[in-house]
């Protein structure tokens, strides 16, 4: 299968590494990765801002170059729920509505991909560490995915999986950080406090985004608890 | 900025931060998300009730003006007196009225969130009346001269030392913080008032319209108390409350307490459908049921977030979200807070004042997951930034998206930026959370990543 891999704007300037890893993951599955290199961003932050004039500027584009695409990957269960639940809200009642659909009833969170729609979950991976797994908001409840991430963690050997107890928002939000940053922190020590409870060396997400916000918490706080996306740990031999 | 704004920003930058204030609400909430899922496991479909619950009050609400016409004429024919009041203020002057003409003094009062909206007690107490609280939370919020903190709980912000020192200042009287003897404190004071009451004043939790009902959930008795004594009662309804059949309730009694409280039943649920008839021993000798629409039908014009109305008040939303949890129930400023509140209150009191509540929101959809009623509460809060946004746009802000559309539309911008993002690195470093990093309202309090010098699409292009 040809699998057009729809890498997110903060994921291709600040965690190469996660893309990477799905790249190879991908391709050792024995598909052809393309990665069209003029898409950018998928135009949320302007969407949550309400700015959607903006946000289908930006949009637009990714949508006629995701147009011929056999299976788009998105490595962010944020960005997937854009493409995937909001592009056919936003471009409703343009000339785009019905490719908008097209594209959103082929559009895959990775995780989601790998399970769902390629029944994998063994990639082979080894992670000697006990981790907990975080459900960015957008992955768990617009695109309801949950036991993707965990069936496959489940094959990860010597991986020990803890919950946590409280399943909870990190705080991130996108443009709400910056908006209203002492809520967006509250939010995000909340988040850590129950990560630490669990004892687990890692955090693991779906979503890089969140895991900046909660990354960005631990090191100033100097704490020891550490945050890898998922496809790097399903990379890790 | 207006007021509304700055105030919201100031009160929510103080809680936010108030570690004492999060573990209250922590504590206090601690074991609801459990018992309610432990009730809601009894149920044979949650997901059905939802769904049936959800199609119930559509029903209601799309045909809002034959369901309130058959609830008045139910009501009327068993000589209850109804009123019906299109704004705040014709509200409280009609219940101002019945108590002018029963020549009262004293009113006692059932929990009545809608009373709040109205901000009737204030101004019954500038006529002269007196009005006593007398759900045990809504008593003690009164005794403080605040706002009910929650829509369920109103005083769930206060620690039970809190309240025995409220007690001991305002009542003399406080021998512990036990629960129950608190309580007989309280108890002691309102039976006096009971039976001093001139007027007993409701609200209400569903108007009936098949039977001309109103339905009354309470866990303390007083709501039955307040209805029986006083000779004349008068209730406060908004006009979306109404449900179309009596059996409905077989379905929203036990929704109701199980969303809001994880109780499988309230321990009183009455229903009302007159005053005192002839050869009846009890019962109000006048009852006045008071319907209020207060922009609620502007809320119905809209088909978009019309669902907002099925809203039940169980106060769901607010128990899981992370950002009521946070701030708090009076960083609001609003009568209805949390995710409800945040997305109906631009309807009721206006858009662009009120709009930060729809920002202030980080969209994770728990309100949404937890709604009995199913309102597509996260998603109306996009809704109302897009309204606002594009009937008065903020211009840096959206000056600031048209050129990062330019920078990502065009790969060139896009490395650019990227590079320029790289090579700033160390001056940021300089500058880390001072009042010249522009990146400061997120490195006050958090690092930023550490951005490699090549991106993944750097990786791609020189892969291939």
């Amino acid at each position: 299968m040809t699998v057009t891999l729809f890498i997110p704007c903060f994921m291709d300037a600040l965690y190469p590494r996660a893309g990477i890893s799905m790249v190879e993951i991908l391709e050792r599955l024995g598909h052809q990765v393309v990665c069209p290199e003029e898409i950018a961003c998928c135009g949320q932050p302007p969407f949550n801002s309400g700015y959607w004039n903006e946000a289908r500027t930006i949009a637009t584009p990714v949508l006629e170059k995701l147009a011929d695409a056999e299976a788009v990957v998105i490595g962010s269960g944020s960005c997937g729920a854009m493409v995937k639940n909001f592009y056919p809200e936003l471009f409703k009642a343009t000339r785009h509505a019905e490719l908008a659909k097209q594209v959103a009833a082929r559009t895959w969170e990775f995780s989601d991909f790998l399970v769902s729609k390629l029944g994998v979950t063994d990639l082979g991976a080894k992670f000697p560490h006990k981790v907990t797994f975080h459900d960015g908001c957008h992955g768990l409840r617009e695109l309801g995915i949950h036991k993707q991430p965990r069936a496959l963690l489940a094959k990860v050997r010597e991986l020990e999986l803890v919950e946590m107890t409280e399943v909870s928002c990190c705080g991130f939000g996108g443009t709400f950080a910056a908006k209203f940053p002492m809520i967006s922190t509250a939010m995000g020590e909340v988040k850590c406090a129950s990560a630490a409870e669990t004892g687990a060396e890692y955090i693991v997400s779906s979503d890089s985004s969140c895991l900046m916000h909660i990354q960005g918490l631990l090191s100033r706080q100097g704490k020891p608890t550490k945050t890898v996306s998922l496809a790097e740990v399903l990379n890790h031999q | 900025m207006s007021t509304f704004v700055s105030d919201f920003k100031t009160r929510a930058t103080e809680k936010a931060g108030d570690l004492r204030h999060r573990q209250v609400i922590r504590t206090a909430l601690r074991g609801y998300e459990i018992v309610r899922d432990k009730r809601k496991a009894a149920f044979q479909s949650w997901e059905s009730a939802r769904q049936a619950a959800a199609e119930t009050k559509w029903e209601a609400v799309n045909h809002l003006d034959k369901h309130l016409e058959a609830l008045t004429a139910k009501l009327e024919a068993r000589g209850t007196k109804v009123h019906w009041a299109s704004t705040g203020e014709q509200a409280r002057e009609i219940i101002a009225q019945i108590l002018r003409d029963k020549k009262a003094r004293c009113i006692i009062k059932s929990k009545s969130m809608t009373s709040e909206e109205i901000h009737l007690n204030h101004a019954l107490e500038k006529e002269g009346f007196t009005v006593v609280e007398s759900d045990l939370g809504e008593f003690i919020v009164q005794l403080r001269h605040e706002p009910p903190y929650h829509l369920v709980f109103p005083s769930m912000h206060l620690t039970r030392g809190e309240i025995k020192d409220l007690f001991q200042k305002e009542l003399g009287d406080a021998p512990s913080d036990a629960p129950e003897e608190l309580t007989m404190v309280a108890r002691r004071v309102m039976r006096q008032k009971y039976i001093q009451a001139d007027v007993g004043f409701t609200g209400a939790n569903f108007a009936i319209a098949e039977t001309g009902m109103i339905s009354i959930t309470e866990n303390e008795g007083n709501a039955r108390l307040t209805a029986a004594l006083p000779k004349t009662m008068v209730t406060l309804i908004g006009i979306e409350k109404v449900l179309p059949r009596f059996a409905d309730l077989a379905l929203f009694l036990p929704m109701l307490a199980t969303a809001g409280a994880g109780q499988p039943m309230t321990c009183y649920n009455t229903m009302y459908s007159g005053p005192r008839q002839p050869g009846e021993c009890d019962g109000p000798e006048e009852w006045h049921v008071v319907l209020l629409d207060n922009r609620r039908t502007e809320l119905l014009a809209d088909a978009e977030q019309r669902d907002a109305l099925h809203c039940i008040r169980c106060g769901a939303c607010l128990n899981v979200c992370p950002i009521f949890r946070n701030v708090g129930g009076h960083t609001y400023g609003t009568t209805y807070s949390g995710p409800v509140g945040a997305v109906i209150t631009p309807h009721l009191r206006g858009l662009q004042e009120w709009k930060h509540l729809s920002n202030a929101s980080s969209l994770c959809g728990a309100c949404t997951e937890a709604c009995p009623v199913k309102i597509d509460l996260h998603h109306h809060l996009l809704q109302n930034r897009r309204n606002a946004s594009a009937s008065e746009p903020a211009f840096f802000e959206r000056l600031a998206y048209q050129i990062f559309g330019i920078v990502a539309n065009e790969p060139a911008f896009w490395s650019l930026a990227k590079k320029l993002g790289w090579l700033t690195q160390p001056l940021q470093k300089v500058v880390k959370g001072s009042a010249l990093d522009p990146a400061r309202a997120w490195t006050k309090t958090r690092d930023l990543p550490a951005q490699p010098r090549e991106s993944f699409k750097d990786w791609w292009r020189n892969r291939k």
